[in-house]
């Protein structure tokens, strides 16, 4: 194993560079019915510190990005084209082996359902003190053990001591996705992407998992990618987000760009049907029509077409993502109406929202 | 929509339930199982629902509220307590005399891939009621379920396809033709939008809203977003280890919590809007 | 865990007195002969045959029956009138050091070629490998055990002399004792190690969807350990479930044919014999404790499960 080579190590003071760069990364799937692209053209760049979350509904390439980035997606009918550079150490290029060191030591990762995502038949102990010695054997099972109780402390679990011999079904839904965040910082990685970490719990240990997630990010300048479709944890937790649909990035832009100055119609969409408690109830919920499309056959054009209130002509050819406002070069958006006429259109009884279809 | 039960009891309540309980026994014993211990899933509860009203039943996971809308149907047998609709005691009622009940009262799940039978065509599903409670059989079973589809967002084309075929929304909307088919007064929406994509709850909320209007629904909409519970709702209970620990306008609820745990609840709902949740931090920040 | 065993405990028992019910009525009560007849044998004189009614109790009510019978079947006290007079618990006492070291030598080559088909089989879903894996294991499945017998015996112990032909050597003699008993091994286990590599296969890809596996990539972890720690360790469990039934069925006398072919005189020899004599006692017997042997497995099984899955050690106090 000594004698796998590394590939060519980044400059040791890479301060040049973002930390994660993501550039035009497209994932494609060979199933029976036909290729999906999943994802397709995905850009982004990531700083210590900083927290990006990717927005969107069940399809949108969102969770694959995610996956793809620390190659969980490659198999043998996956097609992966573009790059991943961690502190311009180039990712997609890598083989399965070294790749295994970069995952969990490096790069962390979490998921929706804390109840399925741990090994029922290990306790949680065992799993962490397993993710620590794949990475350095040289740490003995003992140390690595005690490393473990320390992390379970460090990330909210009361008895740690006690609780690392417990088994995954022993531990609350909340419990558990501790225990999952305390796995994945088990090697101090420098991001940590959480995919709807908190989706399946409920709202007051959402709340908890949010502010330790949080905690994380500013105390270690843990750089994080947070998937998820609620644009109210968005609020809560995000400097930068990007909103995609049909595998592609819709709009990207600050946390305020998008919530204030929202430019595709879908972020219309999405920001309209919440449910808030912190504004008089509308009438009615504005709604986006439609269902979210599926990859085998996408809408030609701008795959939000057959769903907009506010599709002409043009939309038939596919915009590109580009920053429309002369004022913000890195607010981009992948819409053809005029700037202009979107603050107009979107106005919808004084809230941000969608206009029915007549 | 044929109206049958004509025992309407104009003014009062359609539903009535007073000090509800389901425990569920914990059993223990070397050789014969002696009752050690109770989970009491639902520990006395009472509410009441108004003809044409939404009752909002929000809690968290654990906190009794699906337990709860399954003791009031009769689905569990309660373990104390009464429930009356149209002012009939039917807590305890066996199950031939709750069959005529059961036209009235219908349920809409959860999960709209789980709950539809993946073998049977849309207008089965839809439509065995109609035949198994005799209403309707033949062309006129057809017409109706035809006529159901259309009102719930399908399309009468959709009578001989499968579950499978159709999105998760569309699903729900056959759950919802299906619980409709009878033309019940009262109906349990248990978690009927948290499976769905965030575009699709609103259309979902909003075509149960229509169907309210139209034909004079009664709704107990249990769900743990409270955001959605309010949007729907007229009356919000709040639940919280099987125990109703708030009641009240849903507006007064949301906005003016006496009770603790509601407060709490409230105050973990994050707010989807950035300036308001970081001073809502700030808040938090600086108070302690 | 005590609570749990002896429930267990008490289930089995239920069951076996069940079984011997069951098995008591069939021979007893459906036929429309005289039973005492049919257990005296084909040339019975009369005197006999009222021995024989006087001793299992055909002349009295059907509890009675009943209890008598399983007196003499459970006190070694039952003989066999059509098979030399034999005692039927001897024999088959006899017979189970022969029936257990062909089952138990047949049982670690099954599951042996099983786990390991079946795990190169799933870790190589779809490629050549699994293809290939596949046709040998159809092929496994699809050979009849007393044609491969045939196979086996005609040109390897006739054609070839490489090994005895048949017969059995104790295990004082270990050499021989394997060599006598490996074609009978290898016959009997190639059914069960096609069936059971399918059967792991199909578990291990399930398992390799769950959530917990992508959990253990994304530690980072080697391929090789996600599959055996996480993937196989986790797929074991319908394995288990087969292997206590396979082993308790062929324990308990199920192995007809290859110790009939291989004149390996175990417990399954001796019911093929009881069978052709139609020895009414016999049958009863080898039945019953056959039975036993399935239950007791089925309880091991049951055991082994708490072991191979936290969750049901403790399911009883998580509510």
């Amino acid at each position: 194993m000594s004698a796998t080579p590394e590939t060519a190590p980044a400059p040791s003071g890479a301060g040049a560079g973002p930390l994660l760069a993501v550039e035009n990364l497209r994932v494609g799937f060979a199933t029976e019915d036909g290729r999906v692209q999943a994802v397709d053209g995905v850009n982004f760049e990531l700083e210590p510190g900083e927290v990006l979350a990717i927005v969107g509904e069940s399809g949108s390439g969102k969770s694959v990005t995610a996956q793809t980035i620390i190659g969980l997606t490659r198999s043998p009918n996956s097609h992966i084209e573009g790059s991943v550079r961690l502190s311009g150490d180039e990712l997609t290029t890598k083989s399965e082996r070294e790749l295994q060191k970069v995952r969990g030591s490096k790069i962390a990762m979490i998921f929706q359902d804390p109840m399925t995502s741990l090994n029922p038949v290990y306790t949680v102990g065992k799993q962490i003190v397993e993710a620590i010695r794949a990475h350095d054997s040289s740490i003995g099972r003992s140390s690595a053990r005690e490393q473990a109780v320390e992390l379970l402390g460090a990330v909210g679990i009361p008895d740690a001591e006690r609780r690392v011999n417990d088994y995954p079904h022993e531990f609350s839904g909340g419990m558990r996705q501790r225990a999952m965040i305390a796995m994945g910082l088990a090697l101090e990685p420098s991001v940590l992407i959480a995919d709807e970490p908190t989706t399946a719990l409920d709202v007051t240990i959402q709340a908890q998992i949010l502010h330790l997630i949080q905690d994380l990010n500013r105390s270690r300048g843990l750089a994080t990618i947070l998937i998820t479709h609620d644009l109210g944890v968005v609020a809560e937790v995000a400097d930068r987000v990007l909103v995609m649909y049909g595998g592609k990035v819709v709009e990207q832009g600050t946390l305020d760009d998008i919530f204030y100055d929202p430019q595709h119609p879908y972020t219309w969409g999405l920001l309209g049907s919440l449910t808030r408690l912190d504004q008089p109830r509308p009438h009615r919920l504005p709604q986006i029509s439609g269902a979210p499309p599926s990859l085998l056959n996408l809408p030609k054009g701008c795959a939000f077409r057959p769903r907009c209130p506010h599709e002409f002509g043009k939309c038939k050819e596919v915009p590109g993502l580009d920053p429309r406002l002369p004022e913000d070069p890195n607010h981009r958006d992948r819409c053809w109406l005029e700037p202009e006429q979107k603050r107009k259109l979107r106005e919808i009884e004084g809230r941000i929202g969608l206009e029915e279809p007549t | 929509m044929s109206d049958v039960g004509s025992t309407s009891t104009a003014g009062g309540p359609l539903l009535e339930v007073t000090d509800l309980v389901k425990h569920f026994p914990i059993k223990s014993g070397l050789l014969i199982d002696r009752e050690v211990d109770q989970v009491r899933a639902v520990d006395g509860i009472s509410f009441s629902v108004n003809k044409g009203e939404t009752l909002g039943l929000v809690g968290e996971s654990g906190s009794g509220k699906s337990t709860a809308c399954r003791a009031v149907l009769q689905l569990l047998k309660p373990t104390s307590g009464s429930v009356k609709f149209e002012g009939q005691e039917i807590a305890g009622l066996s199950r031939r005399e709750l069959r005529p009940l059961r036209r009235e009262m219908q349920m809409i799940f959860q999960d709209p891939y789980a709950s539809l039978n993946p073998r049977k065509r849309v207008g089965q599903i839809v439509g065995d009621q109609l035949k198994i409670q005799k209403v309707a059989s033949g062309k006129a079973l057809r017409t109706r379920v035809e006529e159901l589809l259309e009102r719930v967002g399908l399309s009468p084309e959709h009578y001989n396809r499968f579950p499978h075929e159709f999105s998760g929304g569309q699903r729900q909307r056959i759950g919802i033709a299906r619980a409709l088919a009878l033309g019940p007064k009262l109906v349990f929406c248990d978690e009927p939008v948290s499976a769905l994509d965030v575009s699709i709850q609103a259309q979902i909320v909003n075509l149960l809203d229509d169907l309210q209007d139209e034909m004079g629904l009664t709704y107990v909409f249990v769900a743990h977003d409270i955001g959605v519970v309010r949007h729907i709702s007229d009356r919000i209970a709040v639940m919280n280890h099987g125990k109703i620990v708030e009641t009240g306008e849903a507006d007064q609820v949301c906005e003016h919590p006496r009770d603790a745990y509601t407060k709490k609840l409230l105050a973990a709902v994050p707010i989807p809007d950035p300036r308001e949740s970081r001073a809502r931090r700030e808040r938090a920040g600086t108070t302690g | 865990m005590l609570r749990f065993a002896v429930r267990r405990l008490l289930g089995a028992i239920a069951v076996l007195f069940a079984i011997s019910v069951l098995v008591f009525l069939i021979f007893n009560v459906v036929p429309a002969t005289n039973p005492a007849a049919r257990i005296a044998g084909k040339n019975a004189t009369p005197q006999l045959i009222k021995n024989v009614e006087k001793e299992w109790g055909f002349d009295k009510s059907l509890p009675e029956q009943y209890w008598t019978q399983m007196k003499l079947i459970f006190t070694g006290k039952a003989t066999s009138y059509s098979l030399a007079h034999i005692n039927i618990d001897k024999r088959i006492l006899e017979g189970i050091p022969q029936t257990a070291s062909l089952c138990i030598g047949a049982a670690i080559i099954w599951l042996a070629f099983g786990i390991f088909f079946g795990y190169i089989s799933a870790i190589r879903a779809g490629g050549f490998i699994d293809r290939f894996v596949t046709v040998i294991a159809l092929i496994g499945i699809s050979m009849p055990v007393f044609w491969l017998a045939s196979i086996f015996l005609y040109y390897l112990t006739y054609k070839i002399e490489l090994f005895p032909a048949s017969g059995y050597e104790p295990l004082s003699n270990p050499v021989e004792w394997a060599k006598h008993l490996i074609l009978p091994w290898v016959c009997l286990a190639v059914l069960f190690a096609g069936f059971y590599s399918r059967v792991l296969r199909s578990s291990m890809l399930d398992v390799m969807n769950e959530d917990y596996v992508r959990t253990a990539r994304a530690k980072g972890l080697s391929q090789r350990r996600v599959m055996l720690r996480h993937v196989l360790r986790n797929s074991l469990i319908p394995i288990v479930t087969l292997f206590g039934l396979d082993f308790g069925v062929l324990i308990g006398g199920g192995a007809i044919v290859t110790e009939s072919l291989f004149q390996i005189e175990g417990v399954g020899y001796f019911v093929a014999e009881a069978l052709n004599q139609q020895d009414f006692p016999s049958i009863m017997a080898v039945t019953i404790f056959g039975a036993f042997f399935i239950v007791l497995f089925n309880t091991i099984v049951d055991i082994a499960y708490a072991y191979l899955d936290p969750r049901i050690r403790l399911g009883t106090s998580a509510a």
